[in-house]
């Protein structure tokens, strides 16, 4: 068991950890943040994306140690205050969610994306969307929710 | 979170429609819910991250639990010695077949699995025991301490071969003493004169099709939670989609009264039919629990999802269809080898559904199939969205499409003078009511510029189409029993909110919100004053489940059937507040409002409040039951019976590289009848789902086995997401939605099915287009570029090389 210190959604948080946890098991078991999930145990799926220091992580492939010091944000972290982030009422507009286990991932991807290219077309959001797996939606009405709420972040 | 409306658009008005069971309304002129683009009840709780999920939950003094699995495809178990594992510090228990040596299976004519093996393995992957320990870690390292003692049997990894083979040991014990104990189930029914029709037909189209075995690859792996306590009572939290069927299994294979035993279904990550039975850690978690009195939590690995399989059966199949020279069938006949893997499953219905599905949409004067599922040294195959009728669908279409080109007639044309129509029996006697293919047909016709396009676009690019039919529900439970399918119950309290308890499966198929979407509908409550507390055991009446399609038929009607029981005595309350007559009072916009006299009007909460002191505590149950009179009586008759049929109809449009073989489907347009669609963004969120899973399999996806000589016999070729290709954003095409109703008589507000029959014709509509392209006929799934470039340096239609 070894001492960790993280900036999580802009906590300071400290957890005694196996020295071989990942960022996700952390998240997970150690800090009580299930909304990043484990979906293939080695960095295929995308459901564990979170987003360090502005990028999309794979989080169940990160050691944990690789974070320290930086800043990490997770699903449980976009919305601010009472207020959801536009993506994440997007995508409850557009039906971009049905079994919802991919979705903090995708979510996670699309934000870090938005928060670079305020604008991105269709083409630009496949692309930043091609590390992250739906089962459900065929992708369509994600594309939807992360274009619409682009037009909100840029209107 | 205020202002967060929750309608976009107004309703379709339809025109007016016969009653159902509690169904469509035949007097209603506008429909105030139903039929909008709404959220769902669930979707922020999972855009946020809150929606908890099985693995999500940590019990106090949980233990994790593992499960050794057979390195050999084929074996007797010779001695089992776990007594290193059990004198591992952090152990807290080990559990072998023997500890629970009852046989269970989801068909109850076929239970032919272990929870753990008792003497022998029947796949690489199959349980053989299992362990709960303090932590992930420990358990992983007892694992390696059991020792197996196994005494190698020879595999049978080919159905042909299992087929053919004259002695023992087989994979199961004949049931029989001399049959041949690698037949699961053997199915051949006829109907009208098979080789009269064939005879008099003018063309007789004969063609050999393999459909590879797939599987469900939902993201969320399979995962439960077992707790005991001292007073008896076992829960069971589990990523299921059928918590009826898994209580009773517990129950009866753990010997625990019913009574005390909780299935609990949190939300589950997707499904597609491989969660519909249940699962080795299932009674694992249970009995590991029972036996230390500790919560007990086991979570599949990825690999271990690839090996619990239940997925599409490889198809081996042969098709003779006959047409006259206008194009009319006059006869079909099938032979189908099922390759079963290593257990029944709920292989006994895919083996009729196998024939008992393709008579609508188009009409057969006769039409035979003789279907032989056998077993074989695999995982076991189950039922993946469009269970059993996905594969000859395939092969069909394909014949259809080599009719049209052979008599040269536009293949939608075809299809159109070949449907069934509406309020009709098919060849086996399947009753089917409402029917919108033509109008499918016509959809995706003008969608895809299809007229533009067929036979019109350079070499290389193609378009084709396919149509096909599925069922809404099964007419029959698994288990023979005269209770409702569905049922529901719902409770006003005196805020004016309404509970539901529901016993369906939310699996992201949107349940929870289509009862909400109902239930506001009925009584005029804003969605937001709506509860449902969904799939627990202990406290919601019985649904037996999320499979084949049925539950917003079958449990939406149950949902109208309770909520019109509370309406009527809210009318009645408040009739008698305002010296009128119940029908007077009308239930919307949160009001009771005399009609005629809007002026006249109080808030719901008043007049729930009227009724319940009236009436007493406000509440109801609904139910469902399906008609019984939709079938033939002959044996097998009941097996592809459903209350309603959906419909539907794609073209797709390729590119085919001749120099690769590299297929690239730039867009599928889908139509699809689904009766009523209660909420268009559902609808088309299945429609879209169900065309890229289709998509899917056409082009990438196979769940093979290596043989010997490959390395080892019986393993999974490629047990991961990343090699076991599912479609990312980049490879998935383009989809388009055209919702078709045709207002079910017998479906709430008309409603029929959409989350499966909406995959199948994907994949002929794909080979029908890569014809179009290249001119070669793809036979065999998937069309990857190796087997698309084979067929077409075969047929020497290559320009290069």
């Amino acid at each position: 068991m070894e001492v960790v210190r993280l900036r999580v959604n802009g906590d300071q948080r400290v957890c005694g950890v196996p020295s071989h946890y990942t960022l996700l098991e952390t998240l997970r078991y150690g800090l009580g943040l299930t909304g990043s999930k484990q979906g293939c145990d080695k960095g295929d799926c995308g459901a564990c994306t979170v987003i360090v220091d502005g990028r999309a992580v794979l989080s169940c492939i990160t050691p944990v140690w690789e974070a320290e010091g930086k800043d990490v944000r997770t699903v449980e972290g976009l919305a601010s205050g009472t207020e959801p982030h536009p993506v994440q009422d997007e995508f409850d507009l557009n039906g971009a969610a049905q079994c919802g286990f991919c979705t903090p991932g995708i979510l996670c991807s699309s934000v870090a994306l938005l928060d670079r290219n305020t604008a991105p077309t269709r083409e630009e959001i496949r692309t930043a969307l091609a590390g992250n797996l739906c089962r459900c939606t065929g992708y369509e009405k994600i594309y939807d929710a992360v274009e619409a709420a682009a037009e909100r972040l840029g209107g | 979170m205020s202002g967060r409306g929750i309608t976009e658009a107004p309703p379709t008005v339809r025109s007016p429609s016969p009653n159902g069971p509690g169904g469509a309304d035949g007097t209603r002129a506008e429909l105030a819910t139903i039929g909008r683009r709404m959220r769902k009840v669930d979707g922020f709780a999972k855009a946020s991250g809150r929606a908890r999920y099985t693995d999500d939950i940590q019990l106090a003094g949980m233990l994790h639990g593992k499960i050794l699995r057979s390195p050999h495809p084929h074996a007797r178990i010779v001695a089992i010695d776990t007594s290193r594992a059990e004198a591992l510090p952090g152990v807290h228990a080990v559990v072998t077949g023997r500890d629970m040596p009852v046989t269970y299976g989801i068909i109850p004519w076929t239970p032919d699995e272990y929870p753990l093996c008792v003497d022998r393995v029947r796949y690489v992957g199959d349980g053989v025991a299992a362990l709960a320990a303090v932590d992930e870690d420990t358990a992983i390292a007892a694992l390696d301490l059991i020792e197996v003692t196994y005494e190698e049997l020879p595999a049978y990894l080919d159905p042909h071969g299992a087929i053919e083979a004259t002695a023992g040991p087989y994979i199961h014990e004949p049931r029989k003493p001399g049959r041949n104990g690698n037949i699961t189930k053997v199915v051949e029914l006829a109907f009208g004169d098979v080789e009269g029709g064939l005879a008099d037909a003018d063309l007789v189209v004969e063609g050999d099709y393999f459909f590879e075995g797939t599987t469900h690859t939902p993201i969320e792996p399979h995962c439960a939670i077992g707790l005991a306590e001292p007073n008896g009572k076992l829960t069971v939290w589990s990523a299921t989609q059928v918590p009826h069927y898994l209580h009773r299994e517990l129950a009866r294979v753990l010997n625990v009264d019913p009574a005390l035993v909780r299935v609990v279904q949190p939300p589950v990550g997707g499904a597609f039919g491989g969660k519909s039975e249940p699962f080795d850690l299932e009674f694992c978690v249970a009995k590991l629990a029972m036996m230390t009195g500790r919560p007990v939590k086991i979570l599949y690995t990825r690999e271990e999802v690839f090996y619990s399989h239940r997925g599409r059966h490889p198809f081996h199949m042969r098709y003779r269809t006959g047409a006259t020279k206008e194009g009319m069938l006059t006869s079909v006949d099938a032979d189908i080898v099922l390759d079963g893997g290593a257990y029944a499953s709920f292989g006994l219905v895919t083996t009729y559904y196998s024939g008992q599905l393709l008579t609508a949409p188009y009409r057969m004067p006769a039409y035979r199939f003789h279907s032989t599922r056998a077993y074989t040294n695999k995982p076991a195959c189950g039922p993946k969205r469009g269970h059993g009728s996905v594969q000859p669908r395939f092969a069909f279409e394909v014949q259809l499409d080599r009719i049209a080109e052979a008599l040269a007639i536009d293949p939608i044309e075809l299809r159109r003078r070949n449907f069934i129509g509406s309020d009709t029996r098919t060849v086996n006697d399947l009753r089917v009511t409402s029917n919108g293919f033509l109008e499918c047909l016509d959809a995706v016709e003008r969608a895809s510029d299809w007229k533009g396009k067929h036979g019109r676009l350079p070499y290389g690019r193609g378009v084709g189409v396919a149509g096909s039919t599925y069922i809404t529900g099964t007419n029959y439970p698994v288990y023979p029993n005269e209770m409702p399918q569905s049922g529901i119950q719902l409770q006003v309290d005196r805020s004016g909110r309404v509970a539901v308890f529901s016993g369906a499966s939310e699996i992201g198929q949107g349940v929870d919100s289509m009862v909400t979407y109902i239930v506001a509908e009925e009584l005029g409550v804003p969605l937001e004053h709506i509860r449902v507390l969904a799939g627990d055991t202990d406290f919601t009446p019985v649904d037996l489940g999320a499979y084949s399609s049925r539950v917003t038929f079958m449990l939406g009607n149950a949902c109208i059937d309770a909520a019109r029981r509370i309406k009527a005595m809210v009318q009645e309350a408040v009739a008698e507040e305002w010296g009128t007559k119940p029908r007077a009072v009308l239930l919307a916009g949160g009001l009771a409002v005399m009609a005629g006299d809007t002026g006249t009007a109080m808030p719901l909460r008043e007049a729930f409040n009227l009724a319940e002191a009236k009436y007493g505590t406000l509440g109801a149950t609904g139910s469902y039951n399906t008609p019984k009179d939709v079938h033939g009586s002959y044996r097998g008759a009941t097996i592809g019976a459903s209350p309603a049929y959906s419909f539907t109809a794609h073209v797709a449009e390729v590119e085919v590289d001749a120099e690769t073989g590299f297929v690239t489907v730039e867009k599928i347009w889908i139509a699809h009848d689904c009766g009523r669609a209660l909420n268009p963004v559902l609808v088309e969120g299945q429609m879209e789902g169900s065309a890229y899973m289709g998509f899917a399999e056409a082009l990438m996806e196979e769940q093979i086995f290596k043989t010997a000589d490959q390395g080892r016999a019986g393993l999974h070729n490629a047990p991961s997401l990343l090699d076991y290709r599912i479609p990312t954003s980049l490879d998935t095409p383009a989809l388009e939605s055209l919702i078709i109703e045709s207002i079910d008589p017998e479906g709430p507000y008309g409603a029929k099915e959409a989350g499966e029959g909406p995959l199948h014709p994907s994949i002929p509509a794909i080979a029908n287009a890569i014809y179009d392209a290249v001119g070669v006929r793809m036979n065999a799934l998937p069309f990857s570029p190796p087997r698309v470039w084979r067929a077409i340096r075969a047929a020497g239609k290559g320009r290069v090389g």
